[in-house]
């Protein structure tokens, strides 16, 4: 029988599967942008799985809400990025440092 | 009432030319300053006169309340007694002198208003230590004029070794300050007073008395004398704290005449005579003033057998002679000592100003070995000069008329004598061979200075003269070719022997005497009128001043005089005429016996001197390096000062304060900000991270909490 344990336990890898794509990512800016949509869609599970667990329908509503809001943040991120190689001609990671205040 | 004129003229007139400075030109500061001492000194004579003849009475003049503190007041106040008239006409007299003097020697100075103003404010301060009724009054003149020495000895302050002479001046007379300062706070201690005439009522009833000082019990007085007593050594140059007076020559030669020859240095003769009543309670302090005053009296008058350098003569001259006042008031004569003072005052500011008349005709030239032969040249300065010179050595005949030295010098020699103690024997002696060498440098001196033939062509500053007025094309003279080489074909000589050859005579070599008259082409020139007049009423003060003053200051008129001003030995007097024949006729004798000899040395037989000074060899030396006083203060005060500055600065200083205060602050901060801006990347991921770390951080110490 699957519990909702398993899929919290499934989300919890895929949260931390986005963090650590973060973080260890070296490569390209366009895996930032995939880890944060691993990470939104780990929520997503999360409120999905607690919602139909509790008969609660208010979670998967907030479900519907995120996915729009990380197709919007997708398309802005992507469209900063084309922006910004137009700029520097390259989006690997190591050479996004302008951020030093 | 003229008195508060007298003391707070200079004064305004220091302020107005001191801040006007260049701003009202150069004359009306001149007029100002000279003008004021001139009428303080036409108001002191008065006084003077009137104490003279018995008709004016010790009084004081109030002028502010100083300090109301508990038991301790003290006001300002002016005293005038006889000792304070003494000392009133000579400080005003000398110093309107010098400041007329002034005018003709500073002429080419482009910052003469503040020299008159410096030149008055010392006459100022110079008053205020005269004329003070109580000890702090008269420490604050006696800081006044060791500002106004310290001033005025570093007026050429571009000159380095200048500024070296002013800072020598003021660190060793802190020396005597100390002392004279532990005086004043014992003294206040003992007698809870600070006023004099308090002091000096109260001082017998302390005689025999005992004072707790540095952890052992001293006779109370004598801890207080000895005390003031350094303050005076300090102030007067006597042995040990006298290096500073040579080196101050540095300064302007009127200031030697007027500070360092006639009236600050013998601010410390002055202040024992004031306080002779204390000095008498303690016979050890008296043993003790006599004693230094006598090696003083001694040791620079050998120094002054061998100097080259014509002002440094006369200082040690100077000093020598305070010698003399100092063992005569410790023999109990005190009356002797000041009216040796008074008469020094005279002709030790005529010897002086001649010098510098002296130097001003050759050019700033002030080595003996480069003169000679100025007799013709200036004669008004040589025979003022001469005249100085028959004051200081005592010419005179006993009982029947002399110079002004010889009255003082031999009621000096004859207290010390008559007062029959082994102390005033031992002072006897010195005096005597003191006297000895006084009038064989002080002819030495005139000797060299105006008999003999010409040597300015060995001066570097004849020199430069002479260069100056052919390269401007001003004289046209026979001399002109062969003038000029000597200036370059013997620099390097003249540099040589300023440095090297002390015992060597200016007499040298056959390679100079084919310039000819050994001019070098150098006309010097009798100086300007205002220069002479100074001279020449001096000059009448060292003839005059001891035979007319004679009867009053030692005499049997004396009480009447002084009363109670100074203590005063009825018995003294006796003896002083009591003495033997031969202690009468003892100083003429080596009197001539000095001239004798500085004739044969310095006119006859040229070659005499450095044939002595050869055979003498180390002691030659020893005595014309001064003893190694200044070698051997270097050796154990000013580099152990300097070695323990350096451990203070380098170790103490930069090496804890600095490396663990602020430098230490400075840089924990400098390395910890380059840290922290490693922090700052500029990476995503490295500020994802912290705010991931933080979050973790934040949630997991609301859980924990």
């Amino acid at each position: 029988m699957i519990g909702v344990e398993h899929y919290v336990v499934v989300s919890s890898i895929l949260f931390v599967l986005g963090v650590l794509g973060i973080f260890i990512n070296r490569k390209n800016i366009i895996v930032i942008l995939m880890s944060i949509e691993l990470i939104l869609l780990a929520v997503n599970i999360n409120l999905v799985a607690f919602s139909a667990f509790l008969h609660d329908l208010t979670g998967q509503i907030f479900a519907m809400f995120v996915l729009t809001v990380a197709a919007g943040e997708a398309a802005v991120g992507l469209a900063i990025l084309v922006i910004y190689f137009r700029g520097r001609g390259t989006i690997a990671v190591d050479d996004v440092n302008r951020m030093k205040g | 009432m003229s008195i508060y004129l007298i003391v707070f003229l200079p004064l305004l007139a220091s302020i107005l030319a001191g801040f006007a400075n260049k701003s009202l030109g150069f004359v009306v500061p001149k007029v100002l300053t000279t003008g004021a001492l001139f009428i303080a000194c036409g108001l002191s004579w008065p006084i003077f006169i009137a104490f003279l003849t018995g008709s004016a009475e010790a009084s004081v003049f109030p002028v502010l309340k100083w300090v109301a503190s508990g038991t301790m007041t003290f006001d300002w106040a002016l005293r005038v007694d006889t000792l304070t008239a003494v000392m009133l006409v000579v400080i005003t007299s000398v110093s309107a002198l010098v400041h007329l003097y002034s005018w003709g020697y500073m002429s080419e100075e482009p910052d003469q208003p503040r020299f008159f103003a410096y030149l008055s404010l010392f006459t100022f301060a110079m008053l205020m230590l005269v004329t003070a009724d109580n000890l702090v009054q008269m420490f604050f003149g006696w800081e006044g004029v060791g500002l106004a020495s310290y001033l005025l000895i570093g007026f050429w302050f571009r000159k380095p070794s200048a500024g070296a002479a002013a800072i020598k001046a003021f660190v060793v007379n802190r020396v005597g300050d100390l002392g004279f300062m532990l005086g004043i706070f014992g003294t206040y201690l003992v007698f809870g007073t600070v006023s004099i005439p308090e002091i000096l009522h109260a001082a017998p009833t302390m005689a025999g008395s005992t004072i707790g000082f540095l952890g052992h019990r001293f006779d109370t007085m004598t801890v207080l004398c000895l005390l003031l007593f350094v303050g005076a050594m300090g102030k007067s140059a006597q042995l040990g704290l006298h290096t500073w007076l040579p080196d101050a020559m540095e300064g302007p030669t009127p200031v030697s005449a007027l500070i360092h020859a006639a009236t600050m240095v013998t601010a410390g003769v002055f202040m024992v005579c004031r306080l002779s009543p204390m000095f008498e309670q303690s016979e050890t302090a008296m043993h003790v003033v006599a004693v230094i005053g006598a090696c003083t009296c001694f040791f620079a008058a050998t120094i002054g057998c061998t100097q080259w350098d014509i002002k440094r003569v006369i200082a040690y001259s100077t000093c020598s002679q305070l010698g003399y006042m100092f063992f005569a008031a410790g023999s109990g004569a005190f009356g002797a000592a000041m009216f040796h003072l008074f008469t020094h005052a005279f002709f030790k500011a005529l010897l002086f100003l001649c010098a510098g008349s002296v130097i001003h005709a050759m050019h700033h030239e002030q080595d003996m070995r480069f003169y000679g032969g100025l007799r013709k040249k200036i004669p008004i300065t040589f025979w003022t000069m001469t005249a100085g010179t028959l004051a200081i050595t005592g010419v005179g005949i006993a009982g029947v008329i002399g110079f002004a030295g010889f009255y003082s010098k031999d009621a000096i020699l004859e207290a010390a004598f008559g007062s029959g103690t082994q102390v005033g024997t031992f002072a006897f002696w010195m005096g005597i061979f003191a006297a000895l060498m006084t009038s064989f440098y002080s002819w030495r001196l005139v000797f060299l200075t105006f008999f003999g033939k010409p040597r300015w062509n060995q001066s570097e500053h004849v020199q430069h003269a002479v260069h100056d007025a052919h390269g401007h094309g001003h004289d046209d003279h026979a001399h002109d070719a062969h003038g000029h080489d000597d200036a370059h074909a013997h620099d390097d000589h003249a540099h040589d022997d300023h440095a090297h050859a002390p015992a060597d005579l200016g007499m040298r070599g056959p390679d100079y005497a084919d310039h000819g008259d050994g001019t070098g082409g150098y006309h010097p020139h009798e100086s300007p009128l205002v220069m002479l007049l100074p001279l020449l009423i001096l000059s009448v003060g060292a003839v005059a001043a001891g035979f007319v003053f004679n009867h009053a200051f030692v005499s049997e008129g004396e009480g009447e005089f002084w009363k109670g001003a100074l203590v005063f030995h009825e018995h003294l007097i006796h003896a002083m005429h009591g003495v033997p024949m031969w202690v009468k006729w003892a100083p003429f004798t080596v009197m001539a016996i000095g001239f004798v000899t500085a004739w044969y040395g310095y006119i006859k037989n040229t070659a005499f001197p450095k044939a002595v000074a050869d055979q003498l060899g180390p002691v030659h030396t020893f005595v014309y390096r001064k003893w190694m006083f200044d070698e051997l203060y270097n050796t154990i005060f000013v580099k152990p000062a300097f070695w323990l500055g350096g451990v203070f600065w380098k170790v103490l200083d930069i090496g804890i304060i600095d490396r663990f205060g602020p430098d230490g602050a400075a840089a924990v901060v400098a390395r910890g900000s380059t840290y922290a801006q490693k922090v700052q990347s500029g990476y995503l991921y490295s500020y994802a991270l912290v705010m991931l770390l933080g979050l973790v951080g934040a949630i997991s110490w609301v859980i924990a909490g």
